[in-house]
């Protein structure tokens, strides 16, 4: 069975940046609810190193990140593996380098995307803003249409 | 007219800086600073939230080292329940103990391996295309997976302690929410290869070698880059063992002779003030007997060695009282040596994870301790870069009325800046090209400490970027904000 990991970035005590584990924690509930076999959830405060490893397991990975940049509500990328910047602090990595990194270190690398959801605050807070929330939903919805192409549930309730 | 040279950023290192260095008409270094951007929000937000929030809350302050802001906080709110170091039930002090043994390993592994590796394997003034975490891989495939899997151990750690990666809750005012299932111990003990602890044991002896096996072939260099005296701070055990977790006070000055010692944590503030310049949001900790001038002092893994007697675990100790006799016992002020004792550190994580997983006493469940409220309390912590102090008191209601941090990084804001200065006279004096590798230096003067900047100034958001020209008379001929 192919595996797919969901994997969010973000401090959700920082308002909006929060967005990526708050679309994990519905995919998660979703999962659960529907029986999907093969697909997992996770996410940390930022993407380090040893996620090459962690990402090695998988065929398929969504990185889920919220963004500042003044992008579309949501978008989807195909990640394609880059060690051309070593980032300015290397405490904390991009996908980008991520995927590359696990080219580099391990026989099995996944294909992998980026999910960028648009946020709008990030102060320290927990309450993301209203606009945040609506790009939620739909980030969301986008992430179960991509899993399901890949995975039939069980039961659909 | 005297020129200044800007290094910005400062790669590899949390958060974001700014290098300055003033040259005069010769070309000579007049002055050099490391600069930290950033106003200080942090503790003025906690005030008015419950105070037992706060173990979550201070984590929000960066995703690098949550756990040890988690732990310090929750030390704080220890004594405010009315619950002190030795009153924590065993299981409560001894999860909370393998829950910051884990960060200190994960943090470490991740510096050495992969951040400051690059600078000791390929030499500070190679290509620095290839100086970097690629590079090691590349050149050395088999160390990189090492970092890596060092690495996830220690956040496998975090994760069964803590509760969860992102905001753990596994530390709460008294004690700890949860004790280690027998699932969770055995497959620490006995996890597939590499994944158990005798093997992240045996890579932490190897990794300690390597630093020995390089500094026999470079001690010219490792011995003498950004060499200077200073004083050395750390919480120590009673008895004077090292102890990453709590302890008393202690400061030694650069000659071994003691200057404070057995201080309550309770009574920091009796000791230590931070100085504020006008040209760095990052204050300045001194001791206040010593003043401003000689009071000044580093933490970290350097300091730690330099103020503790002994290691309490046998590998660590072997190692340690090597490390002790290249310097005939005396304290250690060699910056880079700062990597072997970080080296030896993990090795003592390693052997503390192993005797914690061996314990019965995780397994139990008697979790809580309780005492007599008080409205407020210190917890001091010796986070992965260094001593981290909370400092917290409550107004009736149960709000927090007061917050003060001094974050390791903080402690090193002098060092930091000396080593700066050091490397920079040591250096560019009377050069007439500044190259990529002479730049670097300085670079790798300040990732020796480790720093956490954005921990440090307590960052609430973006940094702004301020670039100041000076000529040889100091006076400010050019201001620009990015």
């Amino acid at each position: 069975m192919r595996k797919t990991l969901i994997y969010a970035f973000g401090n959700p005590g920082r308002q909006d940046d929060a967005l990526g584990n708050e679309l994990v924690e519905a995919i998660q509930l979703w999962i659960d609810d529907n029986n999907i076999q093969g697909v997992d959830c996770d996410s940390n405060y930022q993407l380090n190193i040893e996620d090459s490893e962690l990402i090695s397991h998988y065929d398929k990975v969504f990185f889920v990140d919220a963004s500042m940049a003044s992008i579309e509500d949501v978008t989807f990328t195909k990640v394609e593996p880059s060690d051309a910047k070593v980032e300015f602090s290397m405490h904390a990595v991009s996908p980008a380098f991520v995927v590359d990194l696990c080219k580099k270190m391990y026989p099995n690398s996944p294909e992998a995307y980026l999910v960028q959801i648009k946020g709008y605050q990030w102060d320290f807070m927990e309450a993301m803003t209203e606009k945040a929330h609506l790009n939620l939903q739909k980030a969301i919805s986008l992430v179960k249409y991509k899993l399901l192409i890949d995975y039939k549930p069980i039961t659909i309730s | 007219m005297g020129k200044k040279i800007t290094i910005e950023p400062v790669t590899r290192v949390e958060g974001h800086g700014k290098v300055t260095i003033h040259l005069d008409e010769n070309n000579n270094v007049t002055q050099s600073r490391l600069h930290i951007v950033e106003f200080r929000g942090f503790e003025r937000f906690v005030q008015g939230r419950p105070y037992w929030e706060a173990p979550v809350l201070v984590q929000r302050l960066c995703g690098i080292c949550p756990v040890s802001h988690h732990l310090a906080a929750a030390k704080a709110l220890d004594v405010i329940v009315g619950v002190g170091p030795k009153d924590l039930t065993p299981t409560g002090d001894k999860m909370r103990r393998l829950m910051h043994y884990g960060q200190v390993f994960q943090s470490h592994s991740l510096h050495f391996f992969h951040l400051a590796a690059a600078d000791l394997l390929f030499g500070y003034d190679s290509d620095p295309a290839s100086r970097n975490v690629v590079g090691v891989i590349k050149e050395f495939p088999e160390l990189a997976v090492q970092g890596v899997m060092m690495r996830k151990f220690g956040q496998e750690i975090i994760k069964a302690t803590a509760g969860k990666k992102v905001h753990g809750t596994g530390a709460i005012p008294g004690g700890i929410n949860k004790n280690l299932t027998i699932e969770e111990r055995d497959s620490f003990l006995n996890g597939p290869d590499p994944m158990n602890i005798d093997k992240m044991i045996e890579w932490s002896v190897g990794a300690v070698q390597l630093f020995k096996d390089y500094h026999a072939e470079h001690a010219e260099f490792i011995d003498n880059f950004a060499h200077f005296p200073s004083n050395h701070l750390s919480i120590v055990r009673e008895d004077g063992a090292l102890d990453l977790y709590d302890g008393l006070i202690r400061c030694v000055d650069s000659e071994g002779n003691i200057v404070l010692d057995k201080i309550d944590n309770q009574d920091y503030n009796k000791y230590i003030e931070e100085e504020v310049k006008d040209w760095s949001y990052m204050k300045f900790p001194y001791l206040k007997h010593l003043g401003k001038e000689k009071g000044w002092y580093r933490v970290g893994p350097l300091a730690r060695l330099n103020t503790c007697d002994f290691i309490p675990t046998p590998l660590a100790q072997k190692e340690f009282e090597i490390y002790k006799a290249y310097t005939n016992g005396k304290p250690n002020n060699m910056c880079l040596h700062t990597h072997w004792a970080r080296l030896i550190e993990i090795l003592h994580c390693a052997e503390l994870m192993k005797e914690l997983l061996l314990d019965p006493d995780l397994q139990k469940d008697d979790l809580l301790a309780k005492g007599v409220k008080g409205n407020e309390g210190v917890g001091i912590i010796e986070a992965p870069r260094g001593t981290l102090f909370h400092h917290y008191s409550i107004n009736e209601d149960d709000t927090i009325k007061m917050a003060n941090l001094i974050v390791s990084t903080t402690n090193n804001n002098k060092p930091m800046n000396n080593s700066v200065n050091f490397v920079a006279k040591k250096l560019m004096n009377g050069q007439s090209e500044i190259t990529e590798g002479m730049m670097n230096a300085c670079e790798v003067a300040i990732r020796a400490y480790d720093p956490c900047l954005s921990c440090a100034t307590h960052a609430m958001g973006k940094m702004p970027l301020e670039v100041k020209l000076y000529n040889h008379k100091d006076e400010l001929i050019d201001e620009k904000m990015v």
